[in-house]
C-alpha cells in the first residue's frame, strides 16, 4: 500500500494529509506554524505519520501547499493552496462548483469543475480585512478566546456596522463600540457580518455557483457559517476536513504523481 | 567574429541599442538641465513629438522620468517626499515622482531632468491635465492641452472618411495651429513647414517598424518579449518619435526581428504559454514580475501597453507628408483615440489578438495608480471571459509604488494561473470527456 501527504503550511497553522491509494483519509495533524516555517512543517508531517501508525518511508509522494510551500524540505514539489483548496473540496463534496477558503491572512474565492480544476479564482489584496487575522484582532481587542468568538456572536440580535476596512483600525473601532456601551455579542456579529460581506465579494467575483463549499480554520467558526449562508442564499458545505482540505487537497495531487509514475500513458487523460 | 543563430550580433541588439539611446537620451537632457534651455513637458498619449521637434525644444516625458526611478528602485524615495510635502498615497505614482524631481531641482538617477518652457498635453488622461497645472504653479509657464474628441460613434470607432471624423479633424488642426503660435513665441524659432515634414517622415517610418515588429511575434517561438523587450522598444519609439536616430532604430529593430522569426529564435529555448498582458507593467519590480511567468515557461506575446502607450504606432499609421498639418491631426486624433478606445473596446481587439498570436492565456494587471487604465479591467475581463474561453488572471498592484506589491501573493497568484493552464491543456489534449 503506497501512501501519499499534502503539507499545508499556512500563515497561521500548517496541517498534514496522509491519504491511501483509495483516496482515504488515513491521518491528519495540525500545529502552529509560529516562526520557523521548516521546523512546522516537518512537526505536522511527523504528528500525521504517527497518527496513522506509518513509517515516513511508507510516503511516496509529498506535496508542499500554502505560503510556506517551498519550505516543505521533505516535499517532493509545490502545487498552490488555491489549486489545493479547489481540489480537496471537490474531492469531499462531489458537486462543489465554489470555494471560500477562508484563512488566517487571506480569503480565496475559486470557482471549479467537476474534477476540481481551476476556472477562476479571487483573492483579498494586500489587506487582512475580511480574513481570520481580522477576527484575531477582535478575540484580541475583546479578550475573548478565538474558538468562543463564533458561540458568543451567534447570541447577537443587532449587529454593529464596522466600517473599517483595515484590521488594524477594526481593533479600536471594536473597543469604541464597547465605549458607546454595545454588547459584546452584537459588536462580534458585526464583525462577522464585516467579513461575511467581504467574503460574499470575492464570491461575486468568480461568480457564485451551487453547490459553495467553505474551507479553511474560519470555516470551523459556527457564526461564520451562519453569515456566510444567509450572505449566499442557501447552505454551504462544511465538513471535519475544511480546515484540512489544502492539505488534502495537495494530498489528492500527490497520490496523482505516484499514480502517473506507475502508469504514465494512462495519467495524462485524468491528471489534473 | 560574426555568429549564427542565437549568437548572431542582430539577436539582442534592439535591446542593447535601446538601452544605449536612452542612456544618450538622459544625457541630453542633463545637458539642457545645465545649460537652461526651454524645454517641452509632453506625455506619451499625444506627444507631438514631429511638431515640437520642429522648434528644437528637448522633450521631456515625466511619466518616462518617473517609472525610471522605479526600475532604479528609488521611487519611494521620490514618492515619500511628495506624500510628505502633501501629497495623497493614493494619487498617481508618476505625478508624485515627478513632483519630488521638481522639488528637489531636476534631480533624477538618469542625469538632471530641466525644467519646463512649455507643457504640451491632451485630455487623453485627466491627470495629465491636473499634473500640467503642478508646473504652470510651480514654474509660470504656458500649458497647452488640445482637446482630442472622443469617438462619437456609439459601440464603435471611427476613421478618415467618416463625416464626425473629418469635423473633429478640422477641429484638432485649429488647435494646432494656435499650438504653433504659442512654440514659436516660446523657443523663438520660426515654424518651418519643411522641418515638420522631415519629422512626419521618419515617425512614418517608425511607425511602420513598430507594426511589423508587433506582427512578427506572431511567430512561434515568439522573437520578443512584449513585456520585458517591448517595454525598452516603446521607450525608444516615444523618445524618438520623429528623429531619424527613432526611424534607423526601427529599422534595424524589424531586420532583428525578422532574422529572429526566419531562424526560429525565441526569448525562451523552451515557450510552453503564450501569453497577453493588459494594463501598465509592475515597475518596482519589472524583471521579477516577468520571472514570474518565465520560469513557467510563458512568455508575453502581446500587450494592451504598446498600444495605448504607443501614440497610435501600433497601427502603422503614416502621415501625408503632403498636407502635414491636417495630416498631423488625423494621426493625434486615431492615436489618442485608440489609446482610449483600446481600453474601453478591449474584447474585440483582444479576441482578435487570441487568434492573431495563438495565445493560452490573458494577464490583466490594474494598477492603484492609474484608474485611467484600471477602471474598466474587471469588466473587460467579464466581457473576454464571455466571448471566449481562454485563461485569465487578475493582479493588480501598481507601476510606482512597491508599498502595494506584494511578491509572495503574486506569485500564488501566477503559480495558480500556470496549474490551471497546465491543466486545461491536459483536458485539451485528453478531448471530450
Amino acid at each position: 500500500m503506497a501512501y501519499a501527504a499534502g503539507v499545508d503550511v499556512g500563515s497561521t497553522q500548517t496541517k498534514a494529509v496522509i491519504i491511501d491509494e483509495q483516496r482515504t483519509i488515513v491521518s491528519r495533524a495540525l500545529t502552529d506554524t509560529g516562526a520557523n516555517v521548516i521546523r512546522a512543517a516537518e512537526h505536522a508531517f511527523q504528528e500525521a505519520l504517527r497518527s496513522g501508525d506509518l513509517r515516513e518511508e511508507e510516503v511516496e509522494y509529498v506535496v508542499g501547499t500554502g505560503y510556506g510551500r517551498y519550505k516543505v524540505t521533505f516535499g517532493n514539489t509545490q502545487v498552490t493552496e488555491i489549486s489545493c483548496h479547489g481540489r480537496g473540496a471537490v474531492h469531499m463534496f462531489p458537486k462543489t462548483r465554489t470555494v471560500l477558503d477562508m484563512g488566517g491572512q487571506d480569503t480565496k474565492a475559486i470557482r471549479v469543475t467537476n474534477t476540481g480544476e481551476i476556472v477562476d479564482f479571487c483573492m483579498n489584496d494586500k489587506c487582512a480585512a475580511g480574513t481570520g487575522r481580522f477576527l484575531g484582532a477582535a478575540s484580541s481587542a475583546l479578550d475573548i478566546p478565538l474558538d468562543q468568538l463564533g458561540p458568543t456572536a451567534l447570541r447577537g440580535e443587532r449587529p454593529v456596522k464596522i466600517s473599517t476596512t483595515c484590521t488594524v483600525f477594526a481593533e479600536s473601532e471594536v473597543l469604541s463600540w464597547l465605549g458607546k456601551g454595545k454588547k459584546i455579542e452584537d459588536i462580534l456579529l458585526g464583525v462577522h457580518e464585516s467579513i461575511g460581506t467581504r467574503s460574499i465579494g470575492l464570491l461575486r467575483r468568480v461568480g457564485i455557483e451551487d453547490e459553495v463549499t467553505f474551507t479553511g480554520g474560519v470555516a470551523r467558526n459556527e457564526a461564520m457559517v451562519d453569515t456566510v449562508n444567509r450572505r449566499c442564499g442557501m447552505t454551504v458545505n462544511v465538513g471535519e476536513e475544511s480546515h484540512y482540505m489544502g492539505a488534502l487537497g495537495a494530498a489528492l495531487f500527490a497520490l496523482d504523481r505516484i499514480v502517473a509514475s506507475r502508469a504514465p500513458a494512462k495519467v495524462q487523460g485524468e491528471a489534473s | 567574429m560574426t555568429g549564427t543563430g542565437v549568437d548572431h550580433p542582430l539577436v539582442g541588439r534592439g535591446n542593447t541599442d535601446g538601452a544605449r539611446l536612452f542612456r544618450e537620451w538622459f544625457d541630453a537632457l542633463n545637458v539642457a538641465a545645465e545649460t537652461g534651455r526651454a524645454s517641452a513637458y509632453v506625455f506619451v498619449m499625444g506627444s507631438f513629438a514631429e511638431l515640437l521637434g520642429a522648434f528644437d525644444f528637448p522633450l521631456v516625458f515625466p511619466e518616462i522620468n518617473s517609472l525610471q526611478t522605479a526600475v532604479r528602485r528609488v521611487a519611494h524615495e521620490y514618492l515619500d517626499q511628495a506624500e510628505d510635502y502633501g501629497y495623497s498615497p493614493d494619487i498617481c505614482g508618476y505625478v508624485k515622482a515627478d513632483v519630488a524631481t521638481q522639488l528637489r531641482g531636476g534631480e533624477h538617477p538618469m542625469g538632471r531632468i530641466p525644467k519646463p518652457a512649455l507643457a504640451v498635453y491632451t485630455n487623453a488622461c485627466n491627470t495629465y491635465i491636473k499634473w500640467a497645472e503642478i508646473w504652470e504653479r510651480m514654474y509660470k509657464i504656458p500649458t497647452f492641452v488640445l482637446d482630442i474628441p472622443g469617438t462619437r460613434t456609439a459601440g464603435g470607432q471611427t476613421w478618415p472618411g467618416n463625416g464626425h471624423f473629418e469635423n473633429d479633424r478640422r477641429y484638432v488642426a485649429g488647435q494646432l495651429q494656435e499650438l504653433i503660435a504659442l512654440c514659436e513665441q516660446v523657443s523663438g524659432v520660426a515654424f518651418d513647414i519643411d522641418r515638420l515634414r522631415e519629422n512626419l517622415a521618419h515617425a512614418n517610418a517608425m511607425s511602420v517598424g513598430w507594426k511589423r515588429v508587433l506582427d512578427l511575434n506572431a511567430a512561434r517561438p515568439s522573437v520578443f518579449n512584449a513585456l520585458s523587450d517591448g517595454t525598452i522598444y516603446l521607450g525608444v519609439a516615444n523618445g524618438f518619435r520623429g528623429t531619424r536616430a527613432g526611424a534607423d532604430y526601427f529599422r534595424a529593430l524589424v531586420e532583428e526581428m525578422e532574422y529572429k522569426s526566419a531562424n526560429g529564435i525565441g526569448t525562451l529555448t523552451d515557450e510552453q504559454y503564450r501569453l497577453i498582458f493588459v494594463g501598465v507593467p509592475c515597475y518596482p519590480i519589472f524583471r521579477r514580475f516577468n520571472e514570474l511567468f518565465t520560469e513557467w515557461g510563458g512568455t508575453f506575446v502581446n500587450s494592451t501597453y504598446l498600444w495605448f502607450a504607443s501614440g497610435g504606432s501600433n497601427l502603422g499609421f503614416e502621415y501625408d507628408l503632403a498636407d502635414p498639418i491636417a495630416s498631423l491631426a488625423e494621426g493625434v486624433l486615431i492615436g489618442v483615440r485608440d489609446a482610449m478606445d483600446s481600453m474601453f473596446y478591449q474584447t474585440g481587439i483582444l479576441s482578435q489578438m487570441i487568434d492573431d498570436y495563438h495565445a493560452d492565456g490573458v494577464v490583466y494587471h490594474p494598477i492603484k495608480s492609474c484608474r485611467t487604465v484600471s477602471t474598466g479591467l474587471a469588466d473587460s475581463r467579464r466581457a473576454l471571459m464571455e466571448a471566449r474561453d481562454v485563461a485569465s488572471l487578475f493582479i493588480e498592484s501598481d507601476m510606482m509604488d512597491k508599498r502595494v506589491v506584494s511578491e509572495a501573493q503574486m506569485k500564488n497568484r501566477v503559480d495558480a494561473f500556470f496549474e490551471g493552464l497546465a491543466s486545461r491543456r491536459l483536458q485539451t489534449a485528453a478531448g471530450p470527456a
